[in-house]
């Protein structure tokens, strides 16, 4: 095995012991903040597929978090207060398959229009749709509009009490590790060969025959999928939803965690979710000033670090 | 429908969209010419509202404030060109974005370090804070006229910029491309800067303008910033006149459209279901048009030529 | 011999300028067609208008009879057209091997195929390989593309271009950039091509032209203004006059 593969065994055990330890020692906090960083690492691993092996700078994947978290919220809603009795649901495979098809087709039509622009004019547009989706949700007073929803019963699961915050980390972590394992698996199949080389030279798969558009179009609406679903299980943490949440802020923060860990590497987007994490916790418990040190940060790693953690792991080396 | 009523409702898409263009036209000459994209564009607009409010209570002058504030938001824009640009201008956007959201985080926090995390409110002199009444039923605040004035003179301003000198000479060219613009033998420093300088100025301009009617606060820039994607994406990435068109076109349709779409919707639905569906469409009516006009023009309404 | 390709008229202008004017020309199958030309005559321009990149502004395009023209570019090439670039155009991120293994994925039909891992694919890695063996490259295969001299990259065009098995194979100028050395190499190569693949050839080494070609188009100005075999060209006075006269 190589070095790298060491280090990534090692982290993703580190992840799936030590949260559990910190909960029985007491230290229960800890292990919802672990909760946080995987799910939030999922949506970072959704979002390198395109990001780092795809190359496009989506700066919009925060709609598809936000998304899947209303799937939740909302069927809770109607289910607990009426109302639209088709959707009015608490049943766990329900609002997950709900997340996932809604995002999913967020993704096949924003994406159908962005994925026609290059460079900035897609970042824009990216940043632009989902904008359009938080303005969307702030408008339907029903869900509480700016004010967000609270989610008073969690997604119910044959097998699985997600109240219990040691469950509701496992279910976090199996799904982060097989996604991780999906994306891979994808990254290094022959699709994703094609979506790599349209990175490259988009001009040479053309030539070659490669409907790169196709191509992009489709990993564009798995990774939305995928982030859907983190959205789903982040809205069953905290409870509580509300627009911020597809702020572009966010969708800044899951690029910088892309970035930031090493784009384009298996456990790069791990890293860089527990990096943003850790500086968001304890900058945050300094100083209510932490973005000022924060955003510092982030320019400096772009200035001045490249490869993010993983370059720096590799020590240099390819 | 009430003819003054819309009268006033026209009136204030026009000036929301002579703002957008205010804003948008930094942008579009910013990365037209630079090829560098400032998200932390909106951050200027907020510090052109902080400086200028902050100034109009010191001096109790809104129109000296505004003078004044000018020049120290255009510095503001020389010191991110000259820190952050600069170094980035042979990277690729990806690292713009992201340095640029980095910078959006530190200005915002210094602007609440140093003018606290209320927002500031700011007075008006009295011939500006007048109406003026138009007829009977139409009345019509003066400031809301002076905004209109000035993001029209700024337009004009720009528009002989563009036609009648070097600078202009260059937008017009399209020119992103560095060799072409060093073998027209433009000192390339001192341009990049200058057109930096002269975007935060023209963003913190539009920041100063809205102040006195939303007062300066945190987070202001981060709304207005991706309108101005919307109405430069639509006008054409690098297009002056685009991205007034835009700016112009998108002001009223949101303008309008949130006052208006519900009684439209009522003619095809019922009430019920119009006044469900408006606000929702309302919200997202100018991201729709995006859509639209690039699903027909991906590169805008008018793209820049020589590219 | 029929025609292969046949070029009817074509146009394409950008601004004021005629890239393509009125552009008429026919490829037989099996030969070697060369097109030579001043520097903007229209060269690279004719083959993007081939391959897809550009559009005409008015002309067709017959391959096998067929109007090219409302086609995509991914589209041709499924139709048994391959292009090697000018300016090398390679993935220079990845590696010789997966260069070659994309083309010849490309080959084997659609790649929406998400399980089994490329690289492990015995049809792409030894379809490659035999490629990178034809070219001289084998032992470069696992290098990264950056890696190699231009040359080398030039090679690669060629293996790549070779892996569609396409019919009709467009070279921009294979030989560009390349010492002496390197050029008699890449002739030997191309000689070898020929009996195979019909190529239409842009190339600035007239040497090389004369020893390939078993027909030669002059462009000018987007015009074709002679069509013959080399001795043709050679004797041709207006050729003489607008082209090789000047050098």
């Amino acid at each position: 095995m190589t070095r790298m593969t060491w280090i990534t065994l090692t982290v993703m055990a580190l992840l799936a012991v030590l949260p559990p330890v910190f909960f029985w020692t007491g230290n229960a906090f800890y292990l919802d903040l672990a909760t946080r960083l995987t799910i939030l690492a999922i949506a970072a691993v959704s979002l390198n597929l395109i990001l780092g092996y795809g190359g496009l700078v989506s700066f919009g994947h925060a709609a598809c978090l936000g998304l899947g978290a209303y799937a939740v919220g909302i069927p809770a809603h109607h289910w607990l207060y009426g109302g639209m009795d088709a959707l009015a649901t608490t049943n766990g495979f329900v609002q997950i398959g709900l997340a996932v098809a809604i995002t999913a087709l967020f993704a096949l039509v924003t994406g159908a229009v962005c994925l026609r622009t290059r460079g900035v004019y897609f970042i824009m547009i990216t940043m632009a749709f989902a904008q359009m989706v938080y303005y969307l949700i702030v408008s339907i007073e029903e869900y509480g509009g700016d004010d967000g929803l609270v989610i008073d019963t969690r997604s119910e699961l044959p097998g699985f009490n997600l109240d219990d915050p040691l469950q509701l980390f496992a279910l976090a972590y199996v799904s982060l590790v097989v996604v991780m394992l999906v994306v891979r698996t994808i990254v290094n199949s022959r699709f994703g060969m094609v979506l790599q080389g349209a990175k490259g030279n988009e001009e040479r798969m053309v030539t070659l025959g490669f409907n790169v558009y196709l191509y992009r179009l489709v990993a564009y609406v798995i990774s939305g999928a995928i982030c859907g679903y983190a959205g789903a299980l982040l809205g069953n943490f905290t409870t509580f939803i509300s627009p911020e949440m597809m702020d572009w802020a966010r969708s800044g923060e899951l690029m910088f965690m892309v970035i930031l860990g090493g784009a384009a590497t298996t456990l790069g987007p791990v890293l860089g979710s527990a990096a943003f994490i850790v500086l968001e916790e304890f900058l945050g418990r300094l100083t209510i000033y932490w973005h000022l040190p924060f955003g510092l940060m982030l320019i400096g790693v772009v200035l001045f670090v490249r490869g993010g953690l993983m370059g720096l792991l590799r020590g240099g080396k390819e | 429908m009430d003819l003054s009523l819309f009268v006033i409702q026209f009136l204030n898409g026009l000036q929301l969209g002579l703002l957008l263009f205010l804003v948008a036209s930094g942008l579009t000459l910013v990365f037209g010419i630079l090829d560098f994209v400032n998200l932390a564009h909106g951050a200027l607009y907020m510090l052109g509202a902080f400086v200028c409010a902050w100034l109009t209570q010191v001096l109790g002058n809104f129109l000296l404030a505004v003078l004044l504030a000018l020049p120290v938001t255009a510095v503001a824009g020389l010191l991110v060109e000259r820190f952050i640009a600069r170094p980035l201008y042979a990277r690729d956007h990806l690292d713009h974005v992201l340095a640029t959201f980095g910078l959006i985080l530190v200005i915002d926090t210094l602007v609440h370090l140093v003018f606290g995390p209320e927002g500031i409110a700011v007075p008006l002199p009295d011939f500006l804070n007048g109406q003026i009444r138009l007829t009977e039923t139409l009345v019509i605040p003066s400031f809301r006229l002076m905004i209109i004035g000035a993001g029209l003179a700024a337009a004009a301003g720009l528009y002989w910029m563009v036609t009648h000198t070097r600078l202009g000479m260059l937008i017009r060219a399209g020119a992103s491309n560095r060799t072409m613009v060093s073998a027209l033998g433009v000192d390339i420093e001192r341009l990049f800067a200058l057109v930096f300088a002269l975007g935060a100025a023209l963003a913190g301009l539009a920041g100063m303008l809205i102040a006195p009617i939303t007062e300066a606060s945190i987070g202001m820039g981060n709304n207005i910033i991706i309108t101005a994607f919307v109405v430069i994406i639509v006008g054409g990435i690098g297009s002056m006149k685009g991205a007034f068109i835009a700016a112009l076109m998108i002001g009223l349709i949101d303008t309008l459209g949130r006052s208006y779409l519900d009684d439209l919707f009522k003619l095809v639905m019922s009430q019920d279901a119009a006044e469900t569906s408006a606000p929702a469409i309302s919200a997202m009516l100018i991201y729709i048009i995006m859509a639209v006009v690039l699903a027909l023009r991906p590169q805008g309404l008018f793209p820049p030529k020589a590219r | 011999m029929s025609a292969l390709l046949e070029i009817q008229s074509l146009n394409k202008g950008f601004g004021g300028i005629k890239a393509s004017d009125d552009l008429s020309l026919s490829v037989e199958a099996g030969e070697v067609h060369a097109i030579i030309g001043p520097n903007g005559a229209g060269k690279t321009t004719l083959l993007s208008q081939l391959s897809g990149g550009q559009k005409p502004d008015i002309g067709r395009i017959l391959f096998k009879g067929r109007d090219l023209v409302p086609l995509p570019a991914h589209a041709r090439a499924h139709l048994g057209i391959a292009r090697s670039f000018q300016i090398t155009s390679l993935i220079m991120d990845m590696s010789v091997l997966d260069n070659v293994a994309l083309a010849v994925q490309a080959r084997q039909g659609h790649s929406f195929r998400f399980l089994r891992a490329a690289r492990q694919d015995a049809s792409l890695r030894e379809g490659a390989m035999g490629l990178l063996r034809r070219v001289g490259l084998e032992a470069k295969a696992q290098l990264p593309t950056r890696a190699l001299s231009h040359g080398e990259h030039r090679h690669m065009e060629i293996a790549i271009a070779l892996a569609g098995q396409a019919e009709l194979l467009l070279l921009d100028e294979p030989m560009a950039g390349l010492g002496g050395e390197e050029s008699a190499h890449m002739v030997t190569l191309l000689r070898q091509i020929k009996s195979r693949h019909t190529i239409l050839l842009v190339e600035h080494d007239m040497d090389a032209v004369f020893q390939l070609a078993d027909r030669i188009s002059v462009l000018v100005y987007g015009h074709v203004i002679a069509t013959g075999t080399p001795d043709e060209i050679r004797a041709n006075a207006a050729v003489q006059h607008a082209y090789l006269g000047e050098e």
